[in-house]
């Protein structure tokens, strides 16, 4: 008795435990293949085309309500501001969604203009990090973020691959996260360009479906293949990002980090993640189970006579 | 000179509005000597483009209307289909490069018509800025925004310039 009791605790333990163990791995390796939805919109970069006049800038200072600027949106001196003993151009924050700088890449007689803002991930760190599910990725390509429940952590700051979400330092009771939104509040929700593409003279910025602009910057390159590196970048990136780049110049000399992964940044711990409910479903059961036995064995004695004596008499 | 406009061409380039109306057929009208572009107004005033010394300048008319004037278009790629000796209905730039290219309706027609061979066509403000500021970077012409728009009070405002600047404050504010 006490053997088949035995056996049929670890037979159930274990069933149970591969249930609770393959359902959400399965569910892991669906959501590893999300590559967007069809009808994402996207914004195509042509660094090429780009004559730095800050217009973009401008725009989304106007349409995100943004503080007055320190400098005029005309000002080309800004290009020459460093921080952090040079090391470092200028950068979004909260005050700030979009920043264009300038590059003199190496053999390229005219200097490089980068338009910088969130690039709008087909799988999002900043996502995927987020405990209180503060982030979406709407249907449009837009990543944005419900600042009522977000609780100030700040894991989307470490999280994002291309240092994005910027934290309202400034505010004392009330500090938000902040980054671009791709203007979805108030423009791409109702099938409006953003405010930067619908400004820029050059067409540097063409909005449109992702899949569509894709198609438009291999025709660019096949059609000028002289004037871009053979790239697009953001095409893979990280999982793809809605937000694509053509450049002049190998995009590490741009100001890109040409160095990150082809996979979305939650396939690194995506395996890790899997036995996360294991560990919690199974090793409870299975130790107190271990513990119950044990206990068993203790004070098994007038138990175990009587079965004996059970067996002996069948 | 001439050799320089030459090489001009951008695939898309065009530069001025020409207010010819649908049907006239284009080939009798006489090009009009100044052209008024105003499709910025809001932020700058209205651009006077002045098209008859800009015909003397380019090398033909198709450096900026590509085969519709009736030359042939310069790039050998364009020539595949459009052979030049045709005079389209339509030379206007805003005939061909759509007001507002980013528009839903535009971008799902765009996308449903799989026959479409222009998938990359630029916007019309675009194909004026490509166009013009091209020629003019190559040939050391006024390339600063206000060199060609004068801006108006509301640009002003908007880049937070002139009479809107910021008065002093600290430098760097997107640093970090």
């Amino acid at each position: 008795m006490t053997q088949i009791s035995r056996r049929r605790f670890l037979a159930a333990s274990l069933a149970g435990g591969a249930a609770v163990t393959f359902a959400p791995a399965r569910k892991a390796l669906a959501a590893g293949s999300f590559e967007g939805y069809p009808n994402a919109m996207g914004v195509l970069v042509d660094l090429t085309r780009c004559v730095g006049c800050r217009s973009c800038e401008a725009a989304c200072n106007r349409e995100q309500q943004l503080p007055a600027p320190n400098e005029p949106f005309d000002d080309q001196s800004v290009f020459d501001q460093t921080f952090h003993d040079g090391t470092q151009k200028r950068r979004t924050d909260e005050s700030h969604y979009t920043v264009v700088n300038r590059y003199q890449p190496e053999g390229n007689s005219a200097p490089v203009y980068r338009k910088q803002q969130c690039n709008h991930c087909s799988e999002p760190a900043c996502l995927t990090s987020c405990f209180v599910n503060a982030y979406t990725k709407t249907k449009e390509g837009a990543v944005i973020y419900n600042s009522k429940v977000c609780v100030g952590c700040r894991n989307c700051m470490i999280a994002c691959p291309f240092n994005m979400p910027a934290y309202e330092y400034s505010s004392v009771l009330n500090p938000m996260v902040k980054k671009c939104i791709f203007c979805y509040d108030t423009r791409v929700k109702f099938g409006q360009p953003p405010a930067c593409v619908e400004i820029c003279p050059q067409e540097a910025l063409t909005f449109g479906y992702r899949k569509d602009l894709l198609r438009i910057a291999r025709e660019r390159i096949e059609k000028n293949p002289k004037k871009y590196v053979d790239h697009i970048y953001g095409e893979t990136e990280v999982g793809g990002t809605s937000w694509l780049y053509l450049s002049p110049a190998p995009f590490d000399q741009v100001g890109f980090d040409a160095t990150l992964q082809k996979e979305p940044i939650i396939n690194n711990v995506k395996d890790f993640l899997a036995t996360v409910p294991m560990v919690l479903a199974i090793w409870p059961a299975l130790f107190s189970g271990f513990h119950l036995l044990a206990k068993r064995k203790e004070g098994h004695g007038e138990e175990h006579d009587h079965s004996e004596q059970e067996d002996t008499k069948s | 000179m001439y050799a320089i406009w030459k090489k001009l061409y951008r695939g898309m380039a065009v530069a001025a509005v020409l207010t010819l109306t649908a049907g006239g057929a284009g080939a009798a009208q006489e090009p009009p000597a100044t052209v008024e572009i105003k499709s910025l107004a809001q932020l700058y005033g209205a651009v006077s483009f002045d098209h008859a010394a800009h015909v003397s300048l380019a090398d033909g008319c198709a450096t900026c209307h590509h085969h519709t004037t009736g030359s042939a278009p310069l790039s050998p790629d364009c020539q595949r289909c459009h052979a030049g000796g045709e005079v389209s209905a339509q030379v206007g730039c805003g005939d061909c490069h759509s007001r507002a290219p980013f528009s839903a309706e535009y971008l799902r027609e765009k996308d449903a018509d799989v026959q479409r061979y222009h998938t990359d066509q630029p916007g019309l403000k675009a194909a004026y800025h490509l166009s013009c500021m091209g020629c003019h970077e190559e040939n050391d012409g006024p390339t600063g925004c206000t060199d060609c728009h004068a801006r108006s009070d509301a640009g002003d405002a908007f880049f937070h310039a002139g009479a809107y600047a910021p008065a002093g404050g600290a430098k760097g504010g997107a640093g970090h």
